[in-house]
């Protein structure tokens, strides 16, 4: 071979010789989500390190039907593995018959404000779900889900950006952000006139999203509080139990090792709740390869008016009808 | 059908169905959950979006009147893995849909499988699914 043409070849054979170990391995890194593997013994976890793109490591575990404090699925069929449909399912305090299996086996420790507040919101998902005609719920028509919604229900591809002075949350879901400091400031001691205690700060102004302030309080945990919400506008989930401008968050990521995380959220709100109670226990997520692209999931008025004009306001039932 | 073949079937049924509860922007209070119903018509409208798309065909109704049908999905990123995109449908297509419809009796429900004009049907089995760019086929 013309010594000018070997150079050449050998490039073309490195990367024929690349292209078939690309198709022979399976997917690019990035292009498929990353599942637990049976067997797989992950690194150590890093120290305080929460770095990444976060995906529930069960299909599907962070978008549950039945809302907060029931993150586990309804009753399924042990052979089949689908859902135990009732054929005759009990009314709800919304007048409509749902799947029982969408109740929670525990109830949030309500106050009777709180109580009240649940019995007004309408909620599409959720034991008391009724048609999306007549619904009432503010992310229907585009309202931002605010936090810990976003987590509570609707959990979905996350990626977490670490700086030595805060950590922004990026969600799939509506593509929305949020930040949590770790610049050593404090909480807003007024939920209701929040504001950060800095020296230039802005006057008090509520947030759908809060105020967010994190700090390790290990190697491998870290722990952020959230206040300063809007008014109840926002819900706590999809199912409808109740938000307001005195909740605050508890938010508890804990790095079980190099590829996973658990997330935890506990609930405190003496307007709604008798007693703090933990919306989520250690929901189980998975390090994705840094190459994953984040698909939009974008809420855009324009569409949503389209789809209830067609569909969701025909929705409506007969009046005996599911009873 | 070889028994892998099934298994993968099996497989892919066993996501629709789980699928439906899990991933939509609502929960089933308006369909008649476990009921279906199979209509041949013509494509109208294909719309997509989020946090539902949806598809409006005519179907010549049992009185020989044309029937406005419109059978939602789960939203666009949520159906990509299971084959469909926003070039899946175009007006006028002759498809076969499989729905679950609405309690209400009117022309509604959502869309459990359908067959293109071609002969093809989506959604897709799972294991052709999670080789689409970007997805897996549970997300």
């Amino acid at each position: 071979m013309a010594k000018h043409l070997l150079v050449p070849t050998l490039a073309l054979a490195a990367a024929l010789v690349c292209s078939l170990a690309v198709h022979t391995q399976g997917p690019m890194p990035g292009a498929v989500y990353d599942r637990d593997v049976k067997g797989e013994k992950p690194r150590p976890a890093p120290r305080r390190d929460l770095a990444g793109i976060w995906e529930p490591a069960t299909a599907g575990g962070g978008i549950q039907g039945k809302g907060a404090l029931a993150m586990d699925s309804c009753k399924r069929d042990k052979a089949t593995g689908r859902y135990v449909v009732q054929q005759n399912p009990p009314l709800t305090d919304t007048g409509y018959a749902t799947v029982d299996c969408l109740k929670p086996e525990v109830e949030p420790p309500y106050t009777a404000e709180g109580l009240a507040r649940l019995k007004a919101h309408k909620p599409v998902e959720g034991y008391r779900m009724v048609p999306d005609a007549v619904n009432n719920d503010p992310i229907l028509g585009c309202d931002p889900g605010g936090f810990p919604r976003i987590v509570l229900h609707n959990f979905r591809t996350s990626e977490i950006l670490q700086t030595p002075t805060h950590m922004v949350m990026l969600y799939k879901f509506q593509k929305r952000y949020r930040t949590i400091w770790t610049d050593g400031r404090e909480l807003p001691k007024d939920p209701r006139q929040p504001a950060w205690t800095t020296a230039d700060r802005l006057p008090p102004e509520p947030r759908w999203w809060g105020y967010s302030v994190g700090s390790w309080v290990d190697d491998y945990t870290f722990v952020a509080r959230t206040n300063g919400f809007q008014d109840d506008r926002t819900w706590l989930d999809n199912a409808g139990l109740p938000q307001s401008d005195t909740t605050e968050v508890e938010e508890t990521y804990h790095r079980v090792d190099a590829n996973h995380l658990e997330l935890s959220i506990k609930i405190t709100d003496a307007t709604l709740y008798t007693r703090p109670w933990v919306a989520l226990d250690k929901l189980r997520l998975r390090l994705q390869s840094p190459n994953l692209d984040i698909q939009e999931m974008e809420c855009s008025p324009s569409d949503q008016k389209h789809y209830y004009e067609i569909f969701g306001n025909n929705t409506g039932l007969a009046p005996d009808a599911g009873k | 059908m070889k028994k892998a073949g099934m298994r993968m079937l099996g497989v892919a049924v066993g996501l629709v169905a789980v699928s439906v509860p899990l991933f939509a922007h609502h929960g089933a209070a308006q369909f008649d959950v476990g009921k279906k119903v199979t209509v041949k018509g013509a494509v109208t409208e294909w719309f997509w979006s989020n946090p539902h798309c949806f598809l409006r065909f005519d179907a010549a109704g049992a009185d020989g009147q044309m029937v406005h049908w419109a059978v939602e999905t789960q939203s666009g990123p949520n159906i990509l893995p299971q084959g469909f995109s926003k070039q899946t449908f175009k007006v006028g297509d002759e498809v076969t849909v499989t729905l679950e419809p609405v309690k209400n009796g009117r022309p509604m429900g959502r869309l459990l499988r359908v067959v293109l004009p071609d002969g093809s049907s989506l959604p897709l089995a799972a294991a052709d699914a999670g080789q689409v760019p970007g997805n897996s086929p549970q997300n």
